[in-house]
C-alpha cells in the first residue's frame, strides 16, 4: 500500500561548509545535494559559497567552478553548456531545468540544486535513466516505412507537412519534463511518460511515416498513454518551452479519432 | 533498478505488451462529464426546490416521465462516473497487486450495487410510490 515515510537511510542530512575565499564581494551560496550510494552514508546538502565575481553567469558555471576549485568529487553531467544536449537537467530552485541555462540571477537567495526527481541515484546529481531510455527506445524513434525510398532523392514532405513537427523535433531528451510529473514519479514502470509520448507524436504525425496505426496500437493502453491526468508539470517545466501535455493530448485525439 | 533481476530496462518496459484498450475508459469518463454538466445543476435546483417536501409530495414530483428519465440519467452518468474516476485512483496510487485488484473488484461491484439500488427508488417512485 501506501508508504508514509521515506526509509531511514534516504533522509537528507546537513553537508560540509565551503567559505568564499577572503575578498570575495559578490558572494552566491549553493546548496547541493550529495550522495554516493556505495558509501553506505545518507545524502546530506553541502553548502558552496562561490565568488561570482570570479565565475561565468550560468548554475553550471558555478558547478565546474565548485568541481575544478573546491570539491573535486562533486558528480554531474554535463557536455555542451549551451542547452541542446540535456545532459545537466536538475532540479535547480525548486524546478527541473538545464543547469547551463539557468542564469544564477534568475535565483533569489541561496541557489538549491538537487537530482531530477524521482530517479535512483548513481551519484550526487546523476540519477538513472536506463528506464528512461528504453521507454524511448520502445517507442521506435525512427522512420518506419513499407515503399521503398526513391532511387535518387530523400523521402520528400511538402512545407505544410514538415511544419507539424514544429515544437516536438527540438526536444533534447533531458527528462526534465517526465521526472517532474507526478504520475510518473508513481507509475514510471509503464507510464511512457511525458517527453517519450511528446516522441512518440513526433513520429505519428511525420507525413513520411507508414506506421501510424501499429504505433498507436503499442500506445493504447491505460498505463503507457492514459496515466497522463493533464497535471501540465510537463510543460511548465520544459528548459525548451515545449509543450509535452498538447502533444499527449493529440495522441488521445487520435485514438478517438480512429473509433468514432 | 529492480534487485536481482538481470533482465533488460527494455524487456520490463516492453513487458507484457499493449493492453489494447483504455480509449472506452476516456472517452466514457468525458461523454459522462459533458452529460453531467447540466444533469447536476438540474439535480441541485431541484433538490434545493424539494428541501421542505415531506415524502409523498417528492414521490408526486418523481413521477413526472420526464423527471424520472432525468434522474435516471443523473444517477446512471454519476455512478459511472465515479467507477471509472475511482479505478484510475486505484491504479495510480495502489501498487500492491491483491490490494489494487480487490480494490477494483469493490470499486466494481459496488458501483454496480449503488447503481441498481438508486434506479430501483426511482422506478418505484414513478410507478406508483
Amino acid at each position: 500500500m501506501v508508504e508514509f515515510n521515506f526509509p531511514a537511510n534516504s533522509k537528507v542530512k546537513g553537508g560540509k561548509s565551503h567559505k568564499a575565499p577572503a575578498g570575495a564581494k559578490n558572494v552566491r551560496s549553493f546548496q547541493v545535494y550529495r550522495y554516493d550510494p556505495d558509501s553506505g552514508e545518507n545524502p546530506r546538502t553541502d553548502t558552496f559559497e562561490v565568488d561570482m565575481d570570479d565565475c561565468g553567469p550560468m548554475v553550471l558555471d558555478a558547478l565546474i567552478k565548485i568541481k575544478n576549485e573546491i570539491d573535486p568529487t562533486l558528480t554531474f553531467r554535463r557536455s555542451c553548456r549551451e542547452g541542446i544536449c540535456g545532459s545537466c537537467a536538475m532540479n535547480i530552485d525548486g524546478t527541473n531545468t538545464l543547469a547551463c541555462t539557468k542564469d544564477c540571477e534568475d535565483v533569489k537567495g541561496d541557489v538549491k540544486i538537487s537530482p531530477l526527481p524521482h530517479l535512483e541515484i548513481i551519484k550526487d546529481l546523476v540519477g538513472d535513466l536506463s528506464n528512461f531510455y528504453a521507454q524511448y527506445a520502445s517507442i521506435k524513434p525512427w522512420l518506419e516505412t513499407q515503399t521503398p525510398a526513391p532511387p535518387d532523392s530523400e523521402r520528400l514532405q511538402s512545407e505544410d507537412e514538415r511544419r507539424l513537427i514544429d515544437g516536438l523535433y527540438e526536444c533534447i531528451l533531458c527528462a526534465c519534463c517526465s521526472t517532474s510529473c507526478p504520475s510518473y514519479w508513481w507509475n514510471s514502470d509503464r507510464y511512457l511518460g511525458p517527453a517519450v509520448l511528446l516522441q512518440a507524436y513526433r513520429w505519428l504525425i511525420d507525413s513520411r511515416d507508414e506506421s501510424q496505426g501499429e504505433r498507436l496500437d503499442q500506445l493504447e493502453d491505460p498505463f503507457r498513454l492514459y496515466r497522463c491526468h493533464t497535471i501540465m508539470n510537463c510543460t511548465n517545466t520544459c528548459p525548451k518551452s515545449l509543450n509535452p501535455a498538447k502533444a499527449i493530448a493529440e495522441i488521445k485525439k487520435m485514438m478517438v479519432q480512429r473509433q468514432v | 533498478m529492480s534487485q536481482g533481476s538481470l533482465r533488460t530496462p527494455l524487456a520490463r518496459v516492453r513487458g507484457l505488451g499493449s493492453a489494447k484498450g483504455g480509449t472506452h475508459h476516456f472517452w466514457i469518463q468525458r461523454l459522462t462529464a459533458i452529460a453531467l454538466v447540466p444533469l447536476t445543476i438540474w439535480f441541485a435546483f431541484s433538490i434545493a426546490s424539494l428541501a421542505t417536501a415531506d415524502a409523498p409530495a417528492i414521490t408526486a414530483w418523481m413521477q413526472s416521465p420526464l423527471r424520472a428519465t432525468l434522474m435516471l440519467s443523473f444517477l446512471l452518468a454519476g455512478f459511472w462516473h465515479m467507477k471509472l474516476g475511482l479505478q484510475v485512483v486505484i491504479e495510480d496510487y495502489i501498487h500492491t497487486e491483491w490490494t489494487k485488484v480487490t480494490c477494483l473488484i469493490l470499486n466494481n461491484l459496488i458501483s454496480i450495487f449503488l447503481t441498481l439500488a438508486a434506479t430501483l427508488a426511482v422506478l418505484k417512485m414513478l410507478l406508483g410510490g
